[in-house]
């Protein structure tokens, strides 16, 4: 049988990458508490992000997956984004 | 296993997952964009209103579901080195931890409902029509995300159940990764509408 996935990613890996998630999160709630203004908003989704990437990287195994799959979910984010981008082009310019 | 009497293809079968993946966060991600727009024409009432959510509740809640997304994605692992046992505990421990986020959104729901904020409220219309919106898009989000919850649990139930039965192996999983493929999703979904509506005021 052909696996071209070979690749075991070891417990240690999974918990070291738990509590980075966890710490971030903690950083988040803690950064938002206090008012930085439009910073606020700005950290919170920036810190959301990289906790994605972390989660997509190796929670759901795109790292050591098929390139393919890595292109196919980047092709989708920036769809998200050209459309949430040109729907507020619109509105912050009436 | 020989390859006449069964026909494995792991990689389609995951394409097909991430293909049904790539819907879901369309399908959320509009809301998002319908969020944002809402969000900057009613910039103080979405404000006052997020700060009344519990921030104590929904962390409690993202640190639940980072950890059962840790826990499936290590029942992987342990399936790969013929561990099955380890791999039913995780995969327990995942069940347990979403019916735990679960119980949490029903104390947290209850309490607003007890306020009579709901979608169709007098009480929440005459606040207006920003809080008006933003407890829509809150029921509305935080529901259909409560919904894949429960959808990702009859899931699990079933890969568990596999997994018992020794269907799901060291040389067949693609369903447990499937599963928790599904499982990671509703995690990533829940890590950008816990900011959004708990801690960006």
């Amino acid at each position: 049988m052909e696996n071209e996935n070979n690749h075991i990613i070891p417990y240690k890996t999974f918990l070291l990458i738990l509590s980075g998630l966890i710490v971030l999160t903690l950083i988040s709630v803690t950064l938002t508490q206090i008012s930085l203004g439009a910073l606020t908003v700005a950290i919170a989704l920036l810190i959301a992000v990289i906790k994605s990437t972390y989660v997509l990287r190796y929670f759901m195994h795109l790292k050591f997956e098929n390139r393919f799959f890595t292109f196919a979910t980047v092709g989708v984010i920036i769809l998200l984004a050209a459309v949430l981008i040109i729907t507020l082009l619109d509105y912050l310019t009436r | 296993m020989s390859a006449i009497e069964t026909h494995q293809d792991d990689l389609t079968s995951k394409f097909g997952m991430w293909l049904f993946l790539y819907t879901e966060m369309l399908l959320f991600g509009g809301l998002f964009i319908v969020y944002s727009v809402y969000r900057y024409r009613n910039a103080a009432a979405f404000h006052l209103a997020s700060e009344e959510l519990s921030v104590a509740v929904g962390t409690v809640n993202t640190i639940i579901l980072l950890i059962s997304s840790t826990t499936i994605a290590m029942s992987i692992t342990a399936i790969r080195k013929h561990n099955k046992k380890l791999a039913l505990i995780l995969l327990c421990s995942t069940i347990l931890l979403g019916l735990a986020f679960l119980v949490n959104k029903y104390f947290e729901w209850g309490e607003h409902l007890r306020e009579h904020i709901y979608p169709g409220s007098n009480i929440l219309a005459l606040r207006g029509h920003g809080d008006v919106l933003f407890y829509g898009l809150y029921y509305f989000m935080t529901g259909l995300h409560a919904l894949h919850i429960i959808v990702g649990l009859v899931f699990i139930v079933i890969v568990t159940v596999s997994v018992a039965k020794a269907k799901i192996n060291a040389d067949n999983f693609v369903l447990l990764e499937n599963g928790g493929l599904y499982w990671h999703l509703v995690d990533l979904i829940w890590i950008f509408l816990f900011p959004l509506f708990y801690l960006i005021t």
